[in-house]
Parts: structure tokens; sequence; C-alpha cells
């Protein structure tokens, strides 16, 4: 029989050398006149672990890693086909700590699979939350989604099944599926090893989406900085409707549902979704003012349904396994699981995806084995560069919504970064104000205009320039953006600024600094 | 990396033409005009905004509102340095700055040999090994100044 050897196809595996390492493979199977084939799955999401190679034993799948090239020779020697020891093997994938305390719902093919066999996908359980939405009408599917408590995973945090009921309720010639694939946030990568490791996952969920609020076509907007994932998605796409999951008569059962992705152009802002909208459309990334809402007035005009990647990968597991059973993991209104990111300066970076309720101590310290460096911690980002700057002290802040909000934070996508004690909180602020800058879709003056000044009063207060009047007018441009922007990036930029210095006054009270670091 | 084509009118129009009836036309058409060309010429304005019945000024208005969109061909090899917080945690700036001063251009700019454009990015999702880098749109991760010059020599090796 032929042994599978699994070289992940992922862009962040593809990054550090997977490439070569699958050229090694099948140059040592050559070589060695072996019956082996190799398999391009996506990541299991243990970055520091990648390459991790895996093969098929009687005993299940043992892993490798991290492979290079040059290991390769030795792991056939070694007889890693038989799972046999070896400096680099971790024995049974499934047994890794790292993944065998997480909870994956969203995630649970990820890396298990390849991505672009359908066999495969409905051999993991693919496609069964569609033939039960199949069996129920469009209003139970809605209150499938609803009574789950599953709330959008992009950020905002907004009851998705109340978006879709909306969009059931409105009655159009023509309504839209449109999913966010617009991952901008730094920490963040989810949706990329998602769309990469479980296209027909996101396919489905799209599709469920479609046939239960009436919509017979859906986009995938996807980041132009994810190349890999686009060309992935698009090949799946084309797979599905090969196989009648997608198209005039998705498997038979007389309803109509497409499918088309396209890519964005490097704005940031696009992953706002009605800047969203307007970008797809083919216009300026510019956001909309709402109402109305984009469950009324949409894409071209139409009654929409926008949801982020995570949020539609989540409906199939609510529809095969009931919305019960996805409640039922979570704590207080934040219901499921949460596909965390662990990121920046730390050790162990990776996918967590574990149900609400994990402290951010714990994600760092227990999964992530603290800082990449060694240095002691100083702050965390979560959420984004939207998102505030948390200290070592708030590390027992629980990954929920609402724990969040209460320390002034976001969750937002759930992207954790971890800085050392080399960060300055001064230089993060004022990026975070340059960053809003160079993305403002000038739109709003709070976000066009107040960015820029907010860097300049930046500059003031590490170069020593009246630092009290200056913070105290920073504190008021702050205010300012906080209430009078129209969308979420100027909305929530003070937010690091100002988590900046509540938690780090200190940063904003060195010494004088001459000259500060131009902008690009 | 393949070098795009010299700017071609006539291909030009036969792009736009083979993607006007998509609705939302105007960036799946602008991105095949920089796939092609590299850029996007000025001279497409007009041919977009007649395909698409818009505006020049709204062609003019999307192309330049886009970081993607080009205005005029860039070196022969493209490499972005991600710049977002996590790979600011990972010691990107020095990063930059290392590379800046080894192909002695700002980010933004490109070689005067035509070889580099170096331009920032914020976020290549490759956050957990960071400083991501791409170069002719391929992915690297945890890229120290080492690897950013084995990277540079090999590319710099090709025509």
């Amino acid at each position: 029989m032929t042994i599978r050897i699994y070289v992940p196809g992922d862009a962040a595996a593809l990054s550090v050398g997977a490439q070569a390492v699958d050229e090694a493979m099948l140059r040592e199977i050559a070589a060695r006149h072996l019956d082996a084939a190799v398999i391009r799955n996506g990541s299991r999401g243990l970055f520091w672990l990648e390459p991790l190679v895996e093969v098929e034993t009687p005993a299940g799948r043992i892993a490798y890693g991290p492979v290079s090239a040059a290991d390769v020779p030795g792991l056939f020697a070694a007889g890693f086909l038989e799972g046999k020891p070896h400096p680099l093997c971790l024995g049974p994938t499934e047994e890794i700590s790292y993944l065998k305390r997480q909870e994956r719902l969203t995630f649970a093919r990820c890396g298990v699979i390849d991505p672009l066999s359908l066999d495969d996908y409905i051999a993991h359980q693919g496609y069964r939350g569609l033939a039960r939405a199949l069996t129920l009408t469009p209003e139970e599917i809605v209150e499938e989604v609803v009574a789950s408590g599953l709330r959008g995973r992009g950020g905002a945090g907004f009851p998705t099944g109340i978006k879709w009921r909306t969009v059931l309720k409105e009655s159009a010639q023509q309504k839209y599926v449109v999913c966010n694939a617009d991952e901008g946030d730094s920490g963040t990568f989810a949706d990329r090893m998602l769309l990469e490791g479980d296209p027909f996952l996101l396919i489905e969920g799209m599709t469920i989406a479609g046939i239960a609020v009436g919509a017979t076509m859906g986009y995938v907007y996807v980041r132009s900085e994810y190349p890999h994932a686009f060309r992935t998605l698009k090949r799946a796409i084309a797979v599905a409707r090969d196989k009648g999951y997608l198209g005039a008569d998705v498997t038979g059962s007389g309803k109509r549902f497409d499918l088309e992705v396209r890519l964005g152009a490097g704005a940031y802002i696009c992953g706002e979704e009605t800047s969203l909208l307007e970008s797809l459309e083919g216009k300026r990334g510019v956001i909309r003012f709402k109402p109305p809402l984009p469950a009324i007035k949409g894409l071209f005009g139409k009654p929409t349904v926008i949801n982020n990647v995570l949020s539609l990968a989540s409906v199939p597991v609510i529809l095969d396994r009931g919305a019960n059973f996805y409640k039922d993991f979570g704590i207080g209104r934040s219901r499921g699981t949460l596909p965390i990111q662990l990121a920046g300066n730390v050790k162990r970076g990776g996918l967590i995806e574990k149900a609400f309720g994990l402290t951010l101590g714990e994600a760092i310290h227990d999964f992530g084995g603290g800082t990449a460096s060694g240095r002691p911690l100083r702050a965390v980002q979560v959420g984004g560069p939207l998102g505030a700057y948390f200290p070592a002290a708030l590390l027992d802040t629980p990954l929920d919504y609402e724990a969040f909000a209460a320390r002034k934070g976001m969750l937002g996508h759930g992207g954790i970064v971890v800085f050392d004690d080399t960060v300055d909180l001064a230089r993060q602020a004022r990026f975070a104000m340059e960053f809003c800058a160079i993305e403002s879709c000038g739109k709003c003056t709070p976000c066009r205009i107040g960015s820029t000044r907010g860097v300049e009063v930046i500059d003031k207060i590490i170069a020593g320039r009246d630092r009290t009047k200056n913070l105290e007018l920073l504190d008021d441009l702050c205010e300012l953006m906080l209430e009078g922007s129209l969308c979420a990036l100027g909305g929530l930029t003070p937010y690091p600024v100002l988590s900046a210095i509540r938690h780090f006054p200190e940063d904003f009270d060195k010494p004088a600094e001459p000259r500060p670091v131009a902008a690009e | 990396m393949k070098p795009p084509r010299s700017w071609n009118g006539d291909e030009a129009a036969r792009i736009i033409a083979a993607h006007r009836a998509m609705p939302g036309a105007m960036l799946p058409v602008l991105h095949a005009l920089q796939d092609a060309f590299g850029y996007i010429d000025e001279t497409a304005v007009p041919l977009i905004a007649e395909a698409l019945n818009v505006s020049r000024a709204e062609v003019h208005g999307v192309i330049t509102f886009y970081h993607d969109f080009r205005h005029a061909p860039a070196g022969r090899h493209v490499l972005k340095l991600c710049r977002a917080e996590a790979c600011q945690s990972m010691g990107c700036e020095s990063l930059i700055r290392h590379v800046e001063d080894k192909l002695g251009v700002g980010l933004g700019n490109t070689t005067a040999d035509q070889r580099f454009t170096v331009e920032a990015v914020y976020c290549l999702g490759n956050c957990a090994l960071s400083p991501a880098a791409m170069l002719d749109g391929k992915l690297h991760g945890r890229v120290s100044p080492a690897a950013v010059d084995r990277l540079i020599a090999e590319a710099g090796k090709q025509p």
C-alpha cells in the first residue's frame, strides 16, 4: 500500500522551506524506489515546528519537525516511513500537547486533509452541514445559527444569525453573500490558514448562507497580500463547481448558488464591510454611512450577508451538530470556539482554537512558552492594530468579547502580538496613528486629519516639548476620534494610543530624543 | 520572475474588453493590466473609463486609492518587508534599515540599476514566523539580515 507523507503547502510553511522539503522527499522516494506519495496538506498551525512533516502509519500519523531539506535523507535512513525514532520525531501528531489541548471545530480538518480533495473533505465530515440545511426551511437554518450564539469573528462580534435574519426578511430579485477575507490585522492569520488548508469549509458555509437567505451568488474578497490563499480558493471553487456543489443545482437540490473570488489591492480599510462592498463594486474603498445596513442595501444595492471567513466557516459544524452542541462551548455571551492566533515575540506561535474563556496569560505562557527572545514580556497587543496594549498585569483577562471591552480593549479577530521589554510604547502609539494616517479612506475628518495630527503630537511628546500640555491635547484628540469617526479605523486607533499612555506612562516620560524616526 | 512586457495599447484594450462584463469589473481589470505590464499606464485611463462607462476621474481615483497599483514599472524584483506590529516585535525595523543600507534605497524606491524595488507592507499573515518578507510574490518567514542577504543575492543572479 502506498505510504502517505504530508508536507504542508501552507504559505507560512512554504516561507520556512516546505517546498524544498517536498522536493527532497520526492527525490528520496524515487532514489529508493519506494511506494510512497507526498500530500500537500494545510498547516496544523504549530508554526514553530514548520515545516512539520507527517507520515501515516498503522499507529496513526507521526510528526517530525521542523524538517529542513537537508534532514530528509537522514529521516528516510532512520525509517521515518514506519514512524521510527529520529531526533526530529514529535510522536503522534494528535498527541502533541499544543494540539491535544485545543478544541478544534472550525479548524478540525485544517492540516489533516488535502485541501483540494473533495473526497478527503467529505470523508472528514464535510458537506454534512449543507446536507442537513437542505432538509430545513430557510427560517429554520437562520434560527439555528441565531440559537448557536455565533458572533462575527471579524472583530465586531455582532450576532451572525441576526444579520442573516435581516437579509432573509428582505424581498429582492437578487441577494448576495459576501465573505470578508481581507484579513489585514497584524498578528492574525487564521483566515489565511483556513483558505489554504480547508477551503471547502468556507465554500460550504457560504452555500448554507446563500440557501438560508435566498442569495444565489457569493463573492469572497481576499486581500492581495495572500496570493497563495487566493489561488487555492480559486481552485477549490472550480472543483466544487465541477462536482456539482456549486452552480445552478447545488447537489441536485434545485437550489442555485455560485461563488467568485476577488482580489483586494492593498487597502487595510477594505476590511471594513462597507468599504469592502465599495471595492467589490469597483470603486475607491471609501466607507459608507450606515444605515442603510448592508443587510438591506449591500452589494450593488441589494440585500447582502457579509461575514468574516471564520464566521462562515463556523456554520457547517453548527448545522451538522446542532446549535446546542456549538453553544455549549464558551463563556458568558461569547459562545463557541475562538481561533486564537499567537504571534510576534513568542516562542511557540501558532493557531489555538479553544472555547472562549482561556486567559491571555494561559495562551501566551502555557501554549506559547513565553517570549521568543527569552527576555521578560512587557506588552501584549490583542485585536490587531486597533487593539489595546495590555501590560503583564492584565494577562489574567479571559479571551472573551465582554471581558476585553471591560478593560478598554478589544478581542477583534483574535490575534495576540507579544512584545518583550525592548518595546517602546510611545513608538507603538505613534505607529498606531501613523498606520491610521496611511490607511484612512479619507471620508471623515477625525480619522483623516486626526491621525496626522496624532503623529505630530506624539512626536512632540517624544521630543520632550510641553509634555503635559501635549499629552492633554493627545487625550482630547483621541476622544474626538473615538466619538467622531465614522468607522472602526479612526474610531479605534485611540485604543492602542490611550492604552499605551495608561499602562506605560513611563515611556512617555523618557529623556527627550532629539529626532523622531522619519515616516515612510 | 518573468519580466513584464512593455506597455501595449492594443493588448491593454483586449484585456479590458475581456473583463468588462464582470460585475464590478474595475479591480479585476486593473489587476489584469498590472499582471501583464507590471504597471498601469496613464493611457489606459480613458480606455477603462470608456469600457466601464465611468468618468476618467473615477478611474484615476480608484487607481490612486489602492496601494497595489503602480503608475510606473517597478524594478525587476519587488521585495516587500512587513512593518506591522508582530514583525516590529521581532525587529523588522532594524531589518528594514539593513536592507536600505545594503541596496542603497529607502522604502518605496527602486535601485538605480532597476533591479530591486523595496516596499513596506502591513502584514503578510505570517505573524508567528516574524519578521516576514515577500520577494516577487513568494513569502519568507523568520527573515534575518543574513537570510535577506541570501534572497537578494539569489534574485540578483537572475537576469
